[in-house]
């Protein structure tokens, strides 16, 4: 199939590549990049594993055509790390308090939960569960993972307070 | 000697440091999860992989009068079609299952049901694989469709198995008709029969439980890669059993064991899904033989639940026989269980019905009887133990609900009732009706401390009000109190009663420590989410006093790791953390005689202290393990091997038999059918502790999913076999806002038996949680003289329910 040239930027790289039009964006991401991350656990648009962060919104990346990504901006779980190795507070978080077991939800409720925490910065648990109603676990119960979000906000929070005293 | 520290440290920091058992220590396995680095097997590219998909049949029940693959094959980047015709001339047509059946590989002369396997498209790309699969036609002619199982022996009922229609014994003895797969049969009939004509009241009542799906979050998949030169296969794949993957697949293709590299990575979760053989894993491996090249398979999710391995699927009527005083006398069930089109049960080999003499639960029942009958039928085959150890959660969910039918009839409080029929302490070790010998447990005090924890009397008082107001037409709210109390039997198993295809159930642990002090560790078992990575670490650092952050763990990788009979059934603490207790302490005792000889005494004038060997009575002339390491390769004593290293096999001497009180409170809207938990409390005693922070997500993991079977999953089949909702729009997985909240508590009465008095817990809210929720359903609704209500507790059932008491309109 002919494929089509699609240009968009990925956790701060610019990444250029030819595409059949009808490529899935989370198999572009998991094959042709090797951005492994982001899971497959429907392709129906139910669970949120292939969850990433497009353009400051939380997208199902098995529910979009990777030309529908052109120009766009978007983070993965393999963006969240610092430069340096150091991790980010939700992933902190998440291992504080036993948000996850297998592992195979992790990349993207990590990535939906910071898009949450972008959005609000102080959620309730009551905010937190519907804001993840969109990513399925099957291991946790969620309880650990409402946990962790919350000990996040506490973490950011805390962190933009000291860059502000700074 | 520590002349280098002038400060010696404590006893509890150099307990700390070791992150032994019992401290809530943070995975390991976190750090890659977290990052997106973990490495499941459709993370796996290896140089001109391929990809295999499946066509499937349309139908549940018809003959293949043809299979035309020339439109598919013809399809660019079509590398290879197989039917069943290719893999007859290998014998790979069908596979041994683990319940003593065969199953078609690929369906040759006809379907036994719907999205049976017919075809394997090997392309170039996932996408041209699935293009090709629809590509392949196939002309049927359609034949009568047996769905209900009460019909599977009817005289007129349609043949499934022609293969083996008029073979009159089976795996499990006599077959009575050509859909009869066994009758398993257990406890005194005779004795039982006498108790019920001597019973001043008995109960009886079927109590079905429907076909539901593990549905992890990752599928099945594997990657086979096949070396002709070398004559090898490597075979990654999601399997919660990789030794006995290897063993399987040495047996099907003939190539020698040593010659197999099963390897299992990362897997996203098992839940019981993960232990067969499909025919997936196996056409991966033959198009790997055929092309060349690696294959790789990887199941949609319609495909997961329609065909790998549905769980649950028994329609049991239960009987208790009863004083008036409420003391149980007896317990007859008879279970008649849908097998599917092959019985391809996962059970150990002589258990066709698993363990489900279990049934007499936590109670002293002093006879009892059971017989189970599967059949075929024209669904998936399956009968897998989900997050449940075989066919135990069946089994709970039957004598939890038959109890509470009984406390109706009797007028008791379902506690109550409970509370008079609990084995006590002072009876363990008990031997029960169907012969099993429980290892320990305080019943009646967890029972109590779960009962006084959510405030039981304050509840009843509440729930009478609502009655009240409800009756006099105050309020359309109903409350619903469900208890249950379980006892689960894990930890298969001893050589003498389990084995898998005639391999005992033992499990291993080789542990070996290197020169610095460092450890590596792998074990036959296979983690799937359960953190074995951190938890055996501690085991390990409190054994031999090393510290676990300088102990890694692996497993998976069937060259390096010794033989095991892999993770399910909550067996890898009993089994394999229990040879890991036992290859540790053989290390210590040949530490032990290294110590002694750098002490310069005798090696009974040293004992074991945290992480070190001290001489008796003299705190402080001592050798750490970390010394001990370095002179078992540097200087060993004369006469004494080189080296630190331990393997140990582990036969368990019994079950362990975790246990559990749990106490739901439900509040249901008789005009919506909605139901929303109020309260949810667990109480386990899982024995010692090795990881509390671990056991407690493994509960609330469990309930949840305990939660899901009980209030909304179900495979269904409509009369012609067409499975009905396989797509996570239809399966029943609850999201984080209908989850309830958890609270959890525990007791603790370790297992006499095990090493280190561990019991298993990763089941057990699966087990005791699904009774517990249909219980307090079934409770708000007793009043109004409701017997049963059957699981799943939907809104549209609970409804309809409500309907049937003449409660709408
Ligand atoms: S894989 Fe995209 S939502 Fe499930
Ligand atoms: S941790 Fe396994 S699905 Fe969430």
């Amino acid at each position: 199939m002919k494929k089509s040239p699609v240009s968009m930027t990925i956790n701060g790289q610019p990444v250029e590549e030819l595409v059949e039009p009808r490529t899935l964006l989370i198999h572009f991401l998991r094959e042709q990049l090797n951005l492994t991350g982001a899971h497959i656990g429907c392709e129906t648009s139910h669970c949120g594993a292939c969850t990433i962060d497009l353009d400051g919104k939380s997208v199902k990346s098995c529910t979009i055509f990777t030309l529908q990504a052109e120009g766009a901006h978007i983070r993965t779980i393999e963006g969240m790390a610092a430069a340096d190795g150091t991790l980010h507070a939700l992933q902190e978080a998440f291992r504080e308090k036993h948000g996850l077991q297998c592992g195979y939800c992790t990349p993207g409720m990590i990535l939906r939960a910071w898009r949450l925490l972008q959005e609000n910065p102080d959620p309730t648990d009551a905010e937190i569960r519907f804001g993840i109603a969109g990513n399925l676990c099957r291991c946790t119960g969620y309880q650990n993972i409402v946990a962790a979000i919350k000990h996040a906000a506490i973490l950011m929070a805390g962190a933009q307070q000291k860059e502000a005293a700074e | 000697m520590n002349e280098m520290s002038p400060v010696p440290e404590s006893r509890q920091d150099r307990e700390a440091k070791l992150e032994g058992m019992g401290c809530r220590r943070k995975r390991v396995e976190d750090v890659r999860f977290t990052q997106g680095r973990g490495n499941y097997v459709d993370d796996l590219k290896l140089p001109g992989m391929l990809f295999g998909d499946f066509h499937r049949s349309s139908y549940a029940h018809a003959r293949i009068k043809s299979i035309d693959t020339s439109k598919a094959r013809a399809l660019p980047g079509v590398v290879a079609v197989l039917t069943a015709a290719d893999l007859k001339p290998l014998k790979l047509d069908w596979m041994p299952t683990l319940a003593g059946d065969v199953q078609a590989v690929l369906a040759g002369d006809k379907v036994l049901f719907q999205n049976q396997e017919i075809a394997f498209i090997v392309a170039t790309d996932r996408y041209i694989a699935a293009d090709a699969a629809d590509l392949v036609e196939v002309e049927y002619e359609e034949l009568p469709v047996l769905v209900d199982p009460f019909k599977a022996m009817l005289p007129d009922a349609p043949i499934l198995r022609e293969d083996i229609a008029d073979k009159t014994e089976g795996a499990h003895g006599q077959r009575r008709h050509p859909n009869h797969i066994f009758t398993w049969e257990i406890g005194d009939r005779e004795a039982t029969d006498l108790a019920f004509r001597n019973a001043a009241v008995a109960t009886k009542h079927l109590i079905p439980y429907q076909r539901v799906h593990p549905c992890p979050l990752e599928t099945c998949q594997s990657v086979a890669s096949f070396d002709k030169i070398k004559g090898e296969l490597t075979l990654w794949g999601t399997f919660q059993a990789p030794h006995v993957v290897r063993t399987v697949a040495s047996i099907l293709s003939s190539i020698p064991e040593h010659k197999i590299h099963v390897i299992a990575p990362d897997i996203g979760g098992g839940f019981g899904n993960k232990v067969g053989v499909y025919p997936g894993y196996v056409c991966s491996i033959v198009a790997s033989i055929v092309t060349g090249k690696p294959v790789k398979w990887v199941e949609d999710r319609m495909e997961n639940l329609s065909t790998t391995a549905f769980a649950r699927d028994y329609h049991m009527t239960a009987e208790i026989a009863a004083t008036p005083q409420g003391k149980v006398t007896g317990l007859r069930v008879h279970v008649l269980a849908d097998h599917g089109a092959f019985d391809a049960c996962a059970d150990p080999s002589k258990w066709p019905a698993g363990f489900f003499n279990i049934v007499t639960g936590s109670y002293d029942f002093p006879v009892a009887h059971v017989s189970v009958d599967g059949v075929y039928t024209n669904k998936a085959p399956g009968g897998v133990a989900y997050r449940c150890s075989f066919r135990v959660t069946e089994a709970a969910y039957c004598i939890e609900r038959a109890m509470d039918i009984l406390a109706a009839k009797l007028g008791l409080d379902p506690a109550e009732l409970r509370l008079r029929n609990l084995i006590k302490r002072e009876q363990f070790p008990y031997l029960s009706a169907l012969g099993w010998e429980y290892d320990s447990g305080d019943y009646h005090a967890a029972l109590n401390k779960a009962l006084d924890a959510v405030s039981y009397p304050a509840l009843r008082a509440e729930q009478k009000a609502m009655q009240a107001a409800f009756q006099r037409g105050e309020t359309r709210q109903l409350m619903g109190i469900g208890v249950s109390f379980f006892t689960e039997i894990v930890g298969a198993g001893p050589s003498k009663n389990c084995d898998i295809l005639g391999i005992a159930m033992f499990d291993s642990a080789e542990i070996r420590i290197h020169p610095t002090g460092a450890v590596i560790a792998r074990m036959g078992t296979k983690s799937q989410g359960q953190a074995h990575e951190t938890t055996y670490a501690q085991i390990i650092a409190s054994e031999i006093g090393i510290p676990a952050a300088d102990i890694m763990i692996e497993e998976g990788n069937t060259d390096t790791a010794p033989y095991g009979l892999g993770t399910y059934g909550s067996r890898s603490t009993p089994t394999a953390g229990a040879a890991t207790a036992m290859a540790c302490r053989k290390i210590k005792a040949k530490a032990q005689m290294i110590a002694a000889h750098l002490l310069e005494v005798h090696h009974d004038d040293v004992e074991f202290d945290i992480d070190r060997f001290v001489v008796k009575g003299m705190p402080d002339r001592f050798k750490t393990m970390k010394d001990i390491s370095w002179a078992a390769y540097h200087a060993p004593p004369p006469g004494l091997e080189p080296g630190l290293e331990a393997v140990s096999y582990y036969d368990p001497p019994n079950m362990t038999f975790p246990f559990g009180a749990y106490i739901c409170v439900m509040d249901i809207d008789v005009d919506t059918g909605v139901c929303t938990t109020r309260r949810f409390y667990a109480l386990d005693d899982c024995g010692t502790r090795i990881n509390p922070m671990i056991i407690e997500g493994q509960v609330h993991g469990g309930l949840t999913e305990a939660f899901a079977i009980a209030m909304g999953q179900e495979i269904v089949y409509d009369e012609i076999g067409n499975v009905q909702g396989a797509s996570l729009m239809d399966f029943f997985l609850p999201t984080a806002v209908e989850t309830p909240v958890w609270e959890t508590g525990f007791t603790t009465t370790p297992s006499p038996h095990h090493p280190i008095g561990a019991k298993g817990v990763g089941e057990s809210p699966n087990v005791g949680g699904v009774p517990a929720f249909s219980n307090a359903v079934n409770d708000a609704f007793t009043f109004l003289g409701s017997q049963h209500i059957a699981m799943p507790h939907d809104p549209w059932r609970v409804w309809k329910a409500a309907e049937a008491l003449g409660l709408q309109g």
